[in-house]
């Protein structure tokens, strides 16, 4: 019989059910949406990395792989750090106000000893790999050119500290990775903390 | 509807009873054919604008056959793919051909979506209503950009790896959220062996599932409403006494007949590309991809495959990240809204003034243009006109209300029209 039907009860019931029921979903569809977080093995294969740059002769720019991206070593020559100190008016952020490094990287040059700068070299815009170009003022890039990386990609020009210039679609410096000295010339790449 | 009205096994050239019967009795096969194919009334007036829906179906299959066979020579992992696919190429009897009847029906996916839905443009077929046509189609072409991005990785050439790197890197500018979304989505700190067999997965079994069912909705609610017609006229306001609208031919044999000439005319074309031009200059099949992945080396010029290369210009347009991927991911999605933004009285092109008239060209150059210089480096006057244009293409759509409600439009006719 219809008026014997308690509707705000079928109401709750129904209600109630579809409650359940998708709390459940969300309890189910947990394990899949966490399947595609970096599992156990690509955590490891992110290990950090040991360096030797005892051979690095300076100007020269040292590439070595980290979680798969390219970390720069670039051992800077004098002429290179005053020329890190004249693009200061022309980059976005050059105090390093934004978190692209740690707090020991967070320093004019961005780097714990000046003339060793280390940095990923993953374009911040879309994450291409910059081209050095350590050449004074070369006809594509301009007559105000004072070496530094450029993306082949967008565009996106960096200094010699890795500092993004103004007006280019990288927003963000090149991020100094966590890393430290293990000794005068091995550095660990990855960890800045405990034993290798 | 109409399946009620016959008996079963009465359709032409079908013998009573026996196992017809017995099957349709069964499963609702001639009342299916009926509603869909023999019975289905297109206007007579459809001109060979009309002929690219059937056209993205018959290449839907040609992709899911060939992607079929390619999968069982092709290894999703990084350390093998690259190799698996010049196997393919070299040592799988005809693997050259379904591979390259596999590369280049992607590319004419896209050129016979792309003409579907400037037809629909032309001729109004998004507006009331078809307004949900237009929407599932739209849906259709989200999921098949996605499918085309996802199969664009597994080659794992360089342009593969970064073009899958620069797509993925574009959800890193969401706040906040971005950075662990991409990692999410790659499963890894870069595009690896895990993003490589994940983004195989969705190719070939996630993303075709979805474009299936979407091409079916959209073919039922499209068979709900009726086909539009480039008069723009609704052929169901006017029924002979046997309720079939009287500007209506049957879409089997009127209709399909016509789709079976385009259809010869596309193998022809499909065919010459295949054999004499699959890489297409480089715009089908990019020269950087014969190189395998190199995750420490960017080539010096990286540029998606050509059917986003409008919507790639669009977004290097824009000197900010974030307002980049904004913008790019606005100009998708405004086509969402074109039912809506449109509000002339009249359907087709035929009954418009010259505004919607100009603005419909300006568009297709816009389109050209950013297409062209998503393809070229990002320098000097490059990137001035992909700013131009790229406003022209944001106009369109934005002024599109204003534009289309001024617009002196023609009287439209009562039924619908031969233009000689």
């Amino acid at each position: 019989m219809s008026e014997d039907v308690d509707l705000s009860r079928r109401h709750f019931l129904g209600v109630a059910t579809a409650v359940t029921g998708g709390v459940g979903a969300v309890f189910a569809a947990t394990p899949f949406l966490a399947s595609w977080q970096p599992s156990a093995r690509a955590q490891a294969l992110g290990a950090p990395v040991e360096v030797d740059i005892g051979k690095l002769e300076p100007g020269a720019l040292l590439k070595v792989e980290w979680r798969g991206k390219p970390v720069w070593i670039l051992r800077r020559t004098d002429v290179m750090l005053e020329r890190v100190r004249e693009t200061d008016a022309e980059v976005r952020d050059p105090a390093s106000e934004q978190p692209q490094q740690p707090e020991y990287a967070r320093n004019e040059y961005r780097a714990i000893k000046a003339e060793i700068l280390i940095v990923v070299g993953s374009c911040t815009h879309l994450g291409c790999s910059p081209i050095e170009r350590f050449d004074l003022a070369p006809a594509d890039l301009g007559p105000d050119w004072r070496g530094g990386f450029y993306c082949p990609c967008h565009g996106s020009k960096f200094d010699l500290a890795g500092r993004v210039y103004k007006g280019v679609p990288a927003p963000l410096n090149l991020p100094v990775p966590p890393h430290r000295y293990l000794s005068d010339s091995v550095i660990l790449i990855g960890s800045d903390t405990g034993v290798a | 509807m109409s399946s009620s009205e016959h008996e079963v096994g009465q359709m032409a050239g079908r013998r009573e009873g026996g196992f017809n019967q017995w099957l349709n009795k069964r499963f609702p096969l001639d009342s299916l054919l009926r509603d869909h194919i023999t019975e289905y009334y297109a206007s007579k007036n459809l001109n060979w604008w009309s002929v690219f829906g059937s056209l993205a179906m018959v290449v839907l299959v040609i992709q899911i056959v060939t992607g079929i066979f390619l999968t069982m020579s092709y290894k999703p992992s990084a350390a093998e793919a690259f190799a698996s696919v010049e196997y393919i190429m070299r040592d799988v009897n005809w693997g050259w051909l379904i591979r390259y009847m596999h590369s280049t029906g992607a590319s004419m996916f896209f050129i016979v979506v792309y003409l579907h839905m400037f037809r629909s443009l032309i001729y109004g077929s998004y507006k009331s209503p078809r307004e949900l046509i237009w929407i599932f189609g739209m849906f259709i072409y989200l999921a098949l950009a996605a499918e085309a991005f996802f199969g664009y990785l597994l080659p794992w050439g360089q342009m593969s790896y970064w073009g899958a790197q620069v797509i993925v890197s574009l959800f890193g500018a969401i706040p906040v959220v971005g950075e662990s979304l991409v990692e999410w989505i790659r499963g890894d700190y870069f595009i690896s062996d895990i993003t490589l067999n994940r983004f195989f997965a969705l190719h070939v079994i996630a993303l075709p599932l979805v474009l299936v069912g979407l091409v079916a909705v959209h073919i039922m609610a499209l068979h709900e409403v009726g086909s539009n017609n480039p008069d723009g006229v609704e052929i169901k306001d006017k029924k002979g006494p046997d309720g079939v609208p009287l500007d209506g031919v049957a879409f089997h044999p009127y209709h399909t007949a016509k789709d079976l000439v385009a259809f010869v005319a596309f193998a022809i074309v499909f065919s010459a590309i295949i054999f004499f031009a699959p890489e297409m200059g480089g715009y089908f099949l990019e020269h950087a991809n014969f190189e395998a992945a190199d995750p420490l080396k960017t080539p010096e010029h990286i540029a998606p495959v050509w059917y986003f290369t409008p919507f790639y210009a669009i977004l290097r347009a824009v000197p900010d990240k974030l307002g980049g991927v904004i913008l790019m991911g606005s100009a998708m999605i405004l086509l969402f809204f074109l039912p809506w933004l449109d509000r002339s009285p009249v359907k087709s092109i035929r009954y418009r003034g010259w505004m919607f008239k100009t603005a419909v060209a300006l568009f297709v150059v816009s389109f050209f243009v950013l297409g062209f210089l998503g393809t070229q480096p990002a320098t000097g006057l490059y990137t001035t006109m992909a700013r131009i244009f790229t406003i022209v293409y944001f106009a369109f759509f934005l002024l599109m209300p204003i534009y289309t409600k001024l617009d002196k439009t023609k009287p439209v006719p009562e039924r619908v029209v031969y233009h000689g």
